[in-house]
């Protein structure tokens, strides 16, 4: 990734954000993106996102954990170490069904988890740039991307004309890195340093 | 400007006293930041007492062995599940709000399902001690793991209810974890924005995994939220009901009935209210978020006790009315001689338990007692004291006395480190309870704000206009400018 410059506005209320989303991508600015103390619904579709596959990525996991478990236990009872219980069949489907099914839960919920946290980019240690510390408590935070035809000044007004307030522009790294929030690291910090010795 | 969202009048709102955004967060994040009252200390040292008592008595059944409890031959089980499956039950509720309730979109639920989930999984902590202790030889405890071994390789027996149960309980928990932790994510960035300490940074910004509140973020979140409600749904149905396969697929009277499945599951759901009742209203008192878990939530609250409670009770005349009709001498004893007999020597536990879960409940017939705090209090108490009973009735009065009268049990009473271990349970939930009420929002931050334009107090008021408007009109109003 790559820092790049930005201009960032604040909202206070989440309903102008839709039109305001709206005009931003009408006027042709390249919206980085909006940060929101809680999801508001709609918000992804006005600003042209996809629907998230997420689900899919569960139902393959689940898909996996079924079909393991199932042949697993199958290999064990009839294959690896048939055991004769008074009799009754090696191949006792009706008994594998509860682990079978909680299995199946499990991979599924653990795998999209997983997912979730890759492509969120979500672990411990992860660091990314905040625009706003208040878009977790009560701010909404608009971030449009400045490309070299953007003129800022103009940006800006145009941001502060569609409602957003504390309008200030920002040099921020896109990716995350390595980091703790209790110090003020930034990516590549202190790295040329360490070439240069 | 055009409403976002719109809920009926006839609904009262589920967060007091005029709340803004900011606000919310204070309210909610307030009692982390600030330091421990000495209730809490108090509180927490009783637990960490008990813990430790715990400790001990397990450290007397590891090393002297199983026979420091009052287990017998016929009575193989006493104490020990009957806690086991009293604390699994307990451990239902959490993933009940957080999911079923998600799924019918209840609004009530944002108030009280993250402290809910938070006792899901601390309850499934302590039910996992009982059978893991229980082993005797509890290092050997990973021979239920099925992997291969050099005992043949000798695989477990994967057709066993009991073996069932090592994957419904493991899948479980590790499930409400996940459930759990990933709803805390936002609020935990909340936290770790507002705070002003280097070491709340830090340990805030470690547990909160970088969380940024994005568009595209939260959209996942919500995705994901709601595919993992959907695959909870029916996964805390059937933990419950590979509990109760561990009697109800063996052979012993009393055990043997088809009913267990949904009569167990209703119990747990009856069981986990009552002890998210308990945990709640000291919660709201000692962290002032009365605001947040109204009176609202502790009314709903009461409707399905008292919904769960009678669907408990048509399950024990059920089973007495089978007995009789099926006309098998061994069960027709169990149901006639050792429980329903007052005078029996364990018919007392049957009647503690048909009072406290059957006959107490019904008092939240009347919409005054629903919103006494004091009542309810009491009442969650109760009900737990019956769902324990429940357990002990269904386990030690159906094999006390078995085929032989010869083999007949004597009274079967605990000992001091039976007790102790359950004592030490308790510990071990209430210290991670009050750890988790010091150090994590136990309201869902976000989700509350979700819904504060829909079901706060101001906000309510606000909608009144609406009220009037034809719902043409409305529709049109609405849409026209969104579109």
């Amino acid at each position: 990734m790559a820092v790049k410059k930005f201009v960032v506005g604040v909202f206070t209320e989440e309903e102008p954000l839709f039109e305001a989303v709206k005009k931003v991508r009408k006027t042709g600015y390249k919206l980085h993106e909006v940060y929101t103390p809680f999801p508001i619904h709609g918000l992804d579709h006005a600003m042209g996102l996809r629907d998230t596959s997420i689900h899919t990525a569960g139902f393959l996991y689940a898909i996996f954990g079924t079909t393991s478990m199932l042949s697993f236990m199958t290999w064990c009872l009839t294959t690896d170490w048939p055991w004769n219980i008074g009799g009754k069949p090696h191949f006792a489907l009706p008994a594998w069904i509860p682990i079978t099914f909680e299995f199946t839960v499990l991979c599924a919920c653990v795998g999209m988890v997983l997912t979730f946290c890759y492509l969120c980019q979500l672990a411990p240690f992860v660091k990314k740039h905040h625009f706003n510390l208040r878009s977790t408590d009560d701010q909404f935070t608009m971030v449009i991307e400045c490309t070299p035809k953007t003129n800022e000044a103009e940006l800006s007004s145009f941001l502060g004309g569609i409602g957003a307030t504390g309008i200030n522009v920002q040099n921020a790294e896109t990716g995350w890195w390595l980091g703790r929030y209790d110090k003020d690291q930034k990516l590549f910090e202190g790295q040329s340093e360490t070439v240069s010795a | 400007m055009s409403l976002i969202r719109y809920e009926s009048q006839v609904r009262p709102p589920l967060v007091d006293n005029d709340k803004t955004y900011h606000q919310v967060t204070e309210d909610i994040v307030r009692p982390i930041e600030a330091a421990p009252s000495r209730l809490w200390w108090t509180g927490f040292l009783i637990s960490v007492a008990l813990l430790c008592f715990g400790v001990y008595s397990i450290y007397r059944e590891v090393t002297y062995g199983i026979g420091q409890w009052n287990l017998s031959k016929t009575i193989g089980w006493g104490w020990d599940i009957t806690n086991f499956v009293w604390w699994v039950g307990i451990g239902h509720a959490g993933t009940l709000i957080s999911a079923i309730l998600l799924l019918f979109r209840q609004g009530w639920r944002t108030g009280v399902n993250r402290a809910a989930e938070a006792m899901t999984i601390f309850a499934v902590i302590c039910a996992g001690q009982f059978p893991i202790w229980h082993m005797g030889r509890v290092w050997m405890a990973f021979f239920v793991l099925p992997y291969a071994n050099t005992r043949g390789p000798l695989w477990v027996n994967f057709n066993s209810p009991l073996l069932w149960d090592v994957f419904a309980i493991s899948t479980y928990f590790t499930v409400s974890l996940l459930f759990w932790y990933s709803g805390l994510l936002p609020d935990l960035a909340t936290v770790r924005d507002r705070a002003k300490l280097k070491w709340r940074k830090y340990m805030y910004g470690l547990l909160s995994f970088g969380w940024t509140g994005s568009t595209k973020h939260w959209q996942r979140h919500e995705s994901l939220s709601l595919v993992l409600a959907g695959m909870s749904t029916p996964l805390v149905l059937s933990v419950h009901t590979v509990v109760s396969f561990d009697f109800a697929t063996s052979v012993i009277p009393g055990w043997h009935t088809t009913i267990f499945p949904p009569y167990f599951v209703a119990g747990a759901i009856f069981s986990g209210f009552a002890m998210v009742q308990t945990l709640l209203l000291i919660s709201r008192k000692v962290l002032g978020l009365q605001d947040y878990i109204t009176m609202e939530h502790i009314e709903v609250m009461n409707k399905v006790i008292v919904l769960t409670g009678s669907i408990v009770g048509i399950a024990y005349l059920t089973e007495l009315f089978i007995s009789w009709y099926g006309q098998n001498p061994n069960e027709g004893w169990a149901f006639a001689q050792n429980r329903v007999n007052l005078f029996s020597p364990y018919g007392w536990s049957y009647w503690l338990m048909m009072g406290c879960n059957v006959i107490s409940p019904q008092i939240f017939w009347f919409r005054k007692l629903r919103r006494n705090l004091v009542v309810t209090f009491f009442m969650s108490v109760i009900v737990n004291i019956g769902m324990w009973f429940e357990r002990f009735v269904i386990i030690v009065t159906s094999i006390y006395r078995d085929y032989l009268p010869s083999s007949w049990a004597t009274y079967y009473r605990p000992s001091i480190w039976e007790i102790g271990f359950y004592m030490g349970t308790f510990g071990l939930f209430f210290t991670c309870y009050f750890l988790f009420s010091k150090f994590f929002p136990i309201i869902a931050v976000a989700e509350i704000k979700h819904i504060l334009k829909k079901n706060g107090d101001n906000y309510k008021r606000e909608q009144l206009k609406y009220e009037k408007v034809s719902v043409d009109q409305f529709y049109h109003d609405q849409m026209s400018e969104h579109h």
